[in-house]
C-alpha cells in the first residue's frame, strides 16, 4: 500500500495485486505483518461451529465482498457437514460404542476427515486468492475454533508510512 | 477353607488380580509422567502439576473402588457361580468391568472441551470492540458488564466475557475454577474421575455411571444368587461363616448402588432434555420468567441422539506444544488429533499489537494478575505503537455486539 492517497482510478483497480506479491513464499519474505482482523462466530444457530459473513472494513481495500464471503460460506458448509448428525453419525457412534473406543486407534472420525479438506480448502485459498492480495488466513482449529484470523500484510519496502496506513487508508474512503 | 484354595486357582480371579496391579501402576506412572505437559502448555491450558497430581489421586478414588471392592465381591462367588450355574456369568462380570474401566479412563484422561485462552493480537481486538461499543465512560463510573446478546432459536441467549480467558464463552461453556480454563458444553467438574465433564467427554461419562450401575447392579443379583444356592445346599448360618465376604459385599453393593444408579437416573434425564447439570443447578431454563431451553429438539429421542450419537468433535488444545520462553510469537493451539496444520501456520513474527489492554477498574480480582501478566507479555514483545483508526471499530462494532437473526 502507497504512502499517498490512493486516487479514484487506483481504488477502482480491485483486485488489489499490483504490488510484489504473488506467492505465499514471497509473502512471507518480503512482506510485514500489519494488522489482524478476526472473524468472529455465529451463534444464531446454536453451537454448531459458523462463522459470521459480515465483511469486515478493514478488507474493504484489499479484497472484494463475495470473494471474502464465498470463503467463509465454503467454510460454514464444512463445518455443518462435520458437524451433522445423521446416519453416518449414529454408525460411528455405536460402533466406536461397541469396540470400547478402540476403532478410532485405527479408523478416523469424520471430523478429522472434513477438517484435512478444510485444511486443503484454506491452503489454496490462501495460495490463489488471499495471497495476492497480501492476506493470509489461519485455519480456525488453531485458534480454538473461535474465530478465523486474517493476517493482514504490508510490503516491507513501503512500510515506512508504518503499519497504521493500511486502517486509516481503508476508512478513509 | 475350601472355597480359598478354589479361589488361588480360579483363572478369572488370577485375571482380575493381574488387572488390579497394572492399573495401580498405571496410575502411579501417569501421576507422575505428566508434567512436561503442564509446562508447555502453560499459556493456553494452565494446569499446575500439583493440579495433575490431585487428578490422578481423586481419579484413583474412583478406580480403587470399582477395581479393589466391586470386583472382591464378585470373585469369591465365580468358581461357585460358574460350576453351579453358567460359566458366562463371570465372563460377562469382566467384560462389564473392562468396559467400566476404559470408560472411566477415557473420560478422565481426554480433553472435555476446553477453550484455549486468547493470543493477545485476539484480546486486543475484542477489548476494542469492547470499548468501542461502551462508547466513553465517564471517570468514576462504573463501566457496562461485558456481555453479549445473542439470538438462537428466536431466544436471547447472553454470552458473558471471561476475564481469565479473555473471551466472550461461547453458549453453554462455562469457565471451571478448578481446572482454570473455559469449558465447552461445561457440565460440571467431577471429583471422583478428576476432570471436568464437557462437551467432549460427556457421552463418556455417561457410559461410565450407565455401565457402572450396570455392573453393580449384577454383581448384587449374582451375590445374592450365590448366597441363596449355598443356603439351599448347607444352610444360611453356615454360608456366612463359609463366605463372610459376600454378605459383606451385598451390603456395600447395596448402598452403593442407590448412588449410582440415581446418578445415571439425573443424566438420563438431563440428556432427555439436551441440558447441562451446570445449566439445572442454575435454573438457567426453568421457571415461567425464564428463556425456555433454544437447544432442545423438543423430542427426546432426538435429544439422546444428539448427546450420546452426535459427532466426535477435536481437540483444539495443544498437549504436546512447545512453549516459547520469549514472547515475541506465542505457539497457536494446534488439535491434537488432526495433523493438517502446517501448510496453513502463519509464519511466526513480531506481532504489533494495535492497543494495550484497557484495564477495567471493576475487573474482578481473579482476573487482575492475567490483565497485569497479558500486558507484561504484550509489552515485552517488540512492536510499534500504532492507535488504531477511531472509525473502523464503531463500523464494526456495535453490529458485531448486538447480534440479532438476520
Amino acid at each position: 500500500m502507497s504512502s499517498a492517497p490512493r486516487t479514484a482510478t487506483e481504488r477502482t483497480k480491485l483486485p488489489y495485486c499490483h504490488e510484489s506479491f504473488h506467492n505465499l513464499q514471497e509473502l512471507r519474505h518480503s512482506a510485514s505483518l500489519a494488522n489482524k482482523v478476526f472473524i468472529q462466530r455465529d451463534y444464531t444457530d446454536g453451537t454448531v461451529c459458523k462463522f459470521q459473513t459480515k465483511f469486515p472494513s478493514e478488507l474493504d481495500s484489499r479484497i472484494e465482498r463475495t470473494l471474502f464471503e464465498d470463503t467463509v460460506k465454503m467454510l460454514n458448509n464444512y463445518y455443518a457437514e462435520a458437524e451433522k448428525i445423521g446416519g453416518q453419525s449414529y454408525i460411528e457412534g455405536c460402533l466406536a460404542c461397541l469396540t470400547v473406543y478402540l476403532v478410532f486407534l485405527c479408523i478416523e472420525t469424520r471430523y478429522d476427515k472434513v477438517l484435512k479438506k478444510i485444511s486443503r480448502y484454506i491452503q489454496e485459498q490462501n495460495e490463489k486468492v488471499y495471497a495476492p492480495r497480501g492476506l493470509l488466513i489461519t485455519d480456525p482449529i488453531e485458534r480454538g475454533m473461535r474465530v478465523i484470523e486474517i493476517s493482514v500484510y504490508e510490503d516491507r519496502g513501503s512500510s515506512g508510512s508504518s503499519s497504521g496506513s493500511s486502517t486509516t487508508s481503508s476508512s478513509g474512503r | 477353607m475350601k472355597s480359598e484354595l478354589t479361589l488361588l486357582t480360579d483363572p478369572v480371579f488370577l485375571v482380575l488380580l493381574r488387572m488390579i496391579h497394572l492399573l495401580e501402576l498405571q496410575s502411579v506412572v501417569l501421576c507422575a509422567g505428566p508434567e512436561a505437559v503442564n509446562v508447555t502448555c502453560e499459556e493456553t491450558y494452565p494446569h499446575s502439576s500439583m493440579d495433575w497430581f490431585n487428578q490422578c489421586s481423586r481419579m484413583e478414588k474412583a478406580q480403587s473402588f470399582i477395581v479393589n471392592i466391586l470386583p472382591d465381591c464378585f470373585i469369591v462367588g465365580c468358581p461357585y457361580l460358574a460350576v453351579h450355574l453358567s460359566p458366562a456369568i463371570p465372563v460377562f462380570a469382566v467384560l462389564l468391568f473392562v468396559f467400566v474401566m476404559a470408560m472411566l479412563l477415557r473420560t478422565s484422561f481426554s480433553d472435555p472441551g476446553v477453550l484455549p485462552r486468547a493470543l493477545p493480537e485476539e484480546a486486543n481486538f475484542i477489548e476494542m470492540e469492547i470499548e468501542a461499543a461502551n462508547g466513553n465512560v465517564l471517570a468514576g463510573q462504573r463501566p457496562p458488564p461485558r456481555i453479549k446478546n445473542v439470538q438462537i432459536n428466536n431466544q436471547i441467549v447472553k454470552l458473558k466475557y471471561c476475564y481469565t480467558c479473555k473471551i466472550f464463552r461461547p453458549p453453554r461453556a462455562s469457565h471451571c475454577s478448578i481446572c482454570d480454563n473455559c469449558v465447552d458444553r461445561f457440565d460440571h467438574h467431577c471429583p471422583w474421575v478428576g476432570n471436568c465433564v464437557g462437551k467432549r467427554n460427556y457421552r463418556y461419562f455417561y457410559l461410565f455411571t450407565l455401565s457402572l450401575s450396570l455392573l453393580t447392579i449384577y454383581i448384587f443379583a449374582f451375590d445374592i444368587v450365590h448366597v441363596a444356592l449355598r443356603s439351599v445346599d448347607s444352610g444360611f448360618v453356615n454360608t456366612i461363616k463359609e463366605t463372610p465376604g459376600t454378605v459383606l459385599e451385598v451390603l456395600v453393593c447395596f448402598f452403593t448402588l442407590w448412588s449410582v444408579v440415581g446418578l445415571t437416573g439425573f443424566h438420563t434425564y438431563l440428556i432427555s432434555l439436551n441440558q447441562t447439570t451446570n445449566e439445572d443447578i442454575k435454573g438457567s431454563w426453568s421457571g415461567k420468567n425464564r428463556v425456555q431451553n433454544p437447544y432442545s429438539h423438543k423430542n427426546i429421542i432426538e435429544n439422546c441422539c444428539e448427546v450420546l450419537c452426535g459427532p466426535t468433535y477435536p481437540s483444539v488444545l495443544d498437549r504436546r506444544g512447545v512453549m516459547l520462553e520469549d514472547s515475541t510469537s506465542p505457539t497457536p493451539s494446534d488439535a491434537s488429533a488432526a495433523s493438517t496444520h502446517k501448510s496453513s501456520n502463519p509464519v511466526s513474527q513480531t506481532t504489533k499489537s494495535s492497543a494495550p489492554l484497557i484495564p477495567n477498574e471493576h475487573t474482578p480480582d481473579e482476573a487482575k494478575p492475567s490483565i497485569g501478566a497479558g500486558t507484561q507479555k504484550s509489552t515485552s514483545s517488540p512492536k510499534e505503537e500504532k492507535p488504531p483508526s477511531p472509525t473502523s471499530p464503531n463500523a464494526v462494532a456495535p453490529a458485531v455486539i448486538k447480534e440479532s437473526a438476520h
